[in-house]
């Protein structure tokens, strides 16, 4: 007994997933930077099924739009494409080993193990379905975390512009 | 019927964990800061499921706040990586190795 929206969230669920390991196989840093725009939009439409419709059109706006097209430009500022996948050599390899141990046994654990208790989703009226509602909790409730996201964006411009900034002449002597 | 929590967790954790291979196996410096933000973006759905069948509206917010937060990291990281190459002429992880020596 399959819904339509189970069959759309396996259908989703699998080509985000393809795309995520498509991040970390890709060799070329530019497929890499493709695969997790696709990856970005799969988890876009996965919070359009939770009814999260702003948060899908952040996620596009902010991810795809700026963070991925920063990325490529970066990429290609670069000529950092190429690099090989991976070269374990001694220690590296017992932690990659030991980790993936870990991860597997927790995915394990959760897909066997764990049922979440929950009822049915509230999909209905939901804070990230209305910009409305949305604002009025950030601007209520979230008051201060937004100014202090606000004082983080500054900081981190600051810091960007200080960091990109070319050395002056008499920097670069001393 | 719409699809479990247990199922979104899931698929959570799963894109978290091809997030944090990526940053073991990968020595391009950028592939494995977007292998970072694999991993954010991996949290932020397993906020709004939360968020969503329990209820309550804090996840939604919440996944505002992640986003930014992602946005200044990016342009921080991506400046000091462009430095890093000024400097060294080579973004692979294992050539930076100052501190080694």
């Amino acid at each position: 007994m399959h819904s339509a929206a189970q069959i759309a969230f396996a259908c989703i669920s699998a080509f985000t997933l393809a795309c995520a390991l498509g991040v970390v196989l890709c060799k070329n840093a530019v497929n890499g930077a493709m695969c997790l725009l696709l990856c970005l939009a799969g988890v876009a439409g996965l919070f359009v099924q939770l009814h999260a419709y702003l948060l899908a059109f952040l996620l596009i706006l902010v991810y795809a739009g700026a963070v991925v097209a920063l990325f490529l430009f970066i990429i290609m500022l670069l000529g950092a494409h190429g690099g090989q996948p991976w070269r374990f050599r001694g220690a590296q390899a017992l932690a990659g080993i030991v980790a993936a141990a870990l991860l597997i046994t927790g995915l394990d654990l959760i897909a066997l193990r764990g049922r979440l208790d929950a009822g049915p989703p509230v999909l209905s009226g939901g804070v990230g379905s209305s910009l409305k509602l949305y604002a009025e909790q950030l601007f209520t409730t979230y008051l201060l975390p937004v100014e202090v996201m606000g004082f983080l964006l500054l900081v981190a411009m600051l810091g960007v512009i200080v960091l990109s900034r070319r050395p002056t002449e008499r920097e670069a002597t001393e | 019927m719409s699809p479990s929590l247990d199922a979104y967790v899931l698929l959570s954790a799963a894109l978290f964990a091809v997030g944090f291979l990526g940053v073991l196996v990968r020595r391009n410096t950028l592939v494995i800061f977007m292998c970072l933000e694999l991993m954010l973006v991996a949290s932020t759905l397993a906020l709004v499921a939360f968020s969503r069948f329990n209820g309550t509206e804090a996840g939604d917010v919440f996944v505002f706040f992640i986003l930014t937060v992602a946005a200044a990291e990016v342009a921080v990281g991506l400046a000091i990586i462009v430095a890093l190459f000024r400097a060294r002429k080579t973004v692979q992880v294992d050539e930076l190795d100052l501190l080694k020596k």
